[in-house]
């Protein structure tokens, strides 16, 4: 589709080759090869800035990096507003974790650090389990990887889990510079078209903004050829106990000296129920509300709520009884067997031991 | 270079610790997020088929507090050469990392456990020179099944001072236990673990909080509790066959030593009669025999075993004492939601 809208736009003939050139033959790639063109949503700013290269492409949500001029430009997109297509990468919080743990501890002069992301390929989503920071030098000309240490580490690292692949690279920081088109490079000899994820530790918009990009080729083979990073849709994904455990993180943030132990026994079950409890007391402040007529009521809520209040099941009461007891009488008696088995022990020791 | 603070007071610790005062040099383990991720990963992504995984835990010692800032774990033992391979992996694990900056202060390593049996000989060997090396080690017990069900569960191991001295002169009879006055409580001692995060790591759960649409499952408040309850008391069953034979052990040896004795003393007396008569009779006495030699003492049985199943024992008791509590709590809820029905 795309190829036939940009074939009518240029004037070269060059262009269609270059299309199929990208044709990668990989699998994950088929369903991401074309953003559908939706020119009517661009802002007019995007339009502008795009008219500067010498196609004309009305094509806004693609990032540019050949041109430094634009680069101050490329600020201004609203890049939330852009719906982006593609294979979807699924990360685990403990890459994210790593990142910034790696950020914390870089060397001194170094504005960013970078690193190997390792995971699996799916058919149409890419799952990122596990990264390594690899140490690298940049300056203004020049960026040096070493490339010993990051062929080292995976080695060491496919001991572990056997599954993981190299897919791709991150870096630090807000934007993609010139170098990490290089790096980039780098990392296509690694693996079959690395996805490049950025992540903003210095916070320069407010929040930590975690975007991953797959690279294409782009610009007249012969001529200016420049290399376009394509947005791809992130996604969160956590295990159960991962989830379990990122929970307890969350926790530990609202606490002043930020420290938390970890609490046993009926505490828990008390935490839970009062978490339960702040969400309904939230549920019934907005019925309340619209019972009152100050919100509008909304059917699908309303739907949900009937839902929750059937979820109770409705058992006789004698039934519940019996159910009740007979599952408080297992859990006294093992309770009690416990408690012998316990005695029994301590017992045989001090006879062991007169 | 790191942005971190150190906290500076002594943190307020929320648990008591289970022996009363430590006088170990470590009173309190301090873990970052990051390392509880990589531990929850690596039993997730590795340790579905067998039951154990391992790993090694990094950090330093701040006062008496041990920092534990990351971690790697361990390949499984598949190959019949993993010896060599892993003292070479950590090797190189170990310098690699250094490159990154990342602490690689060796203080600790952690296991996975199946419904909470880890008390076994080779944790104890493991702790045991682990400890000796580094004074400061300790051994983080991951319990992936009841994290499942709810909330994370993770526990810092120690031995004792009184279990160090043991181990190192070997002596598992039951004389040097007695000795030693060590019973099964004082094998272990637990280290109160907090959690602890830096600013950025703070930032980052702010912003997943926000994008991440997971929704809250609550599984804290599962209601169903037999499967749990019957793994954990056919383990408990178990330990206890094994306990019932080594106390049969014990028994017989210790029947075998009454009869010995008094064999012994039956045949001093016949001696001594003998010799008498002899006296009697004008003749030479018998020389008075060796009797050590010829009754040869009954071989003890080791002890150290019985200590460690009787721990295990402990321990299974109390994981299910915990787990029998919430799940009252849980019953008790259930009834007065139905209360208002």
């Amino acid at each position: 589709m795309l190829t036939a809208f940009v074939g009518a736009h240029v004037s070269g003939g060059g262009l269609e080759k270059w299309w199929q050139q990208d044709d990668n033959p990989a699998a994950e790639r088929a369903p991401s090869s074309a953003p559908p063109m939706d020119s009517v949503r661009c802002a007019a700013t995007e339009r502008r800035m795009l008219s500067s290269p010498p196609f004309g492409l009305r094509a806004s949500r693609w990032r540019y990096t050949c041109q430094p001029k634009t680069a101050a430009r490329r600020h201004s997109l609203s890049l939330s507003k852009m719906s982006v297509y593609g294979p979807v990468v699924k990360i685990h919080p403990v890459v994210l974790a790593s990142i910034c743990d790696s950020y914390e501890r870089r060397n001194e002069g170094a504005s960013r650090v970078i690193g190997t992301l390792l995971g699996t390929i799916d058919k149409h989503s890419i799952e990122v389990t596990n990264c390594f920071s690899v140490p690298h030098n940049e300056s203004e000309d020049e960026v040096a990887v070493d490339m010993e240490f990051a062929k080292n580490m995976y080695d060491l690292h496919k001991r572990v889990s056997p599954t993981e692949v190299i897919i791709g690279w991150y870096a630090t920081g807000f934007d993609i510079t010139e170098h990490s088109v290089l790096i980039h490079e780098y990392y296509s000899r690694e693996a079959t078209n690395p996805i490049h994820l950025t992540m903003d530790t210095a916070l320069q918009s407010g929040k930590m903004s975690i975007r991953a990009y797959v690279s294409a080729q782009m610009g007249v083979p012969g001529k200016t050829v420049g290399v376009m990073f394509t947005p791809l849709t992130v996604k969160y994904v956590y295990y159960d106990t991962e989830r379990i455990g990122v929970d307890l993180l969350q926790r530990t943030r609202v606490l002043p000296n930020r420290t938390k132990g970890l609490t046993s026994d009926l505490s828990q079950v008390g935490g839970s129920a009062a978490r339960v409890q702040d969400m309904l007391t939230t549920m019934l402040a907005y019925i309340d509300d619209v019972l009152s007529g100050k919100v509008a009521a909304d059917n699908s809520v309303g739907r949900f709520l009937m839902d929750l209040v059937n979820k109770v099941p409705t058992i006789s009461a004698e039934d519940f009884e019996n159910m009740l007891n007979s599952n408080i009488n297992d859990l006294l008696m093992v309770t009690y067997l416990s408690n012998l088995t316990q005695a029994q022990i301590a017992l045989n020791e001090k006879l062991v031991l007169l | 270079m790191a942005s971190r603070k150190e906290s500076g007071a002594a943190s307020t610790s929320v648990l008591a610790s289970t022996s009363g005062t430590l006088d170990s040099p470590v009173k309190q383990i301090q873990i970052e997020g990051l390392v509880l991720l990589k531990i929850i990963k690596h039993y997730q992504e590795e340790g579905q088929g067998s039951e154990v995984v391992q790993g090694v835990l990094l950090g330093l010692v701040v006062e008496d507090r041990l920092e534990i800032t990351n971690c790697f774990p361990f390949p499984q033992h598949t190959e019949d050469d993993a010896d060599f391979d892993e003292v070479q992996y950590q090797m190189e694990m170990m310098r690699s990392l250094r490159h990154v900056n990342i602490d690689h202060l060796h203080v600790g390593w952690y296991q996975s456990t199946y419904y909470g049996s880890f008390v076994s000989r080779a944790l104890l060997d493991s702790q045991f020179s682990y400890q000796h090396a580094i004074e400061e080690s300790v051994v983080l017990i991951y319990d992936p099944i009841k994290t499942a069900q709810g909330s994370l569960s993770l526990k810092a191991y120690r031995l004792t001072p009184k279990l160090m001295e043991i181990c190192k002169e070997k002596d598992f009879t039951p004389e040097g236990l007695k000795k030693a006055n060590i019973g099964f409580e004082h094998m272990f001692e637990e280290v109160p673990i907090l959690i602890k995060n830096s600013h950025l790591i703070n930032a980052l759960m702010w912003d997943l909080e926000d994008k991440s649409t997971v929704a809250d499952k609550h599984e804290l408040l599962n209601l169903s509790s037999s499967n749990h309850l019957e793994k954990s008391l056919q383990l408990l069953m178990d330990r206890v066959d094994d306990m019932s034979q080594d106390i049969v052990k014990y028994n017989t040896y210790s029947r075998n030593q009454s009869k010995q004795q008094q064999q012994k003393h039956q045949y001093v007396q016949r001696r001594q009669q003998e010799n008498t008569q002899r006296q009697s009779r004008g003749e030479p006495p018998l020389p008075e025999e060796d009797t050590s030699k010829m009754f040869k003492p009954p071989q003890p049985p080791p002890r150290m075993d019985t200590l460690l199943i009787a721990g295990q024992i402990n321990n299974y008791c109390q994981n299910v004492k915990e787990f029998t509590s919430q799940n009252l709590g849980k019953l008790f809820m259930a009834e007065a939601l139905q209360g208002h029905n």
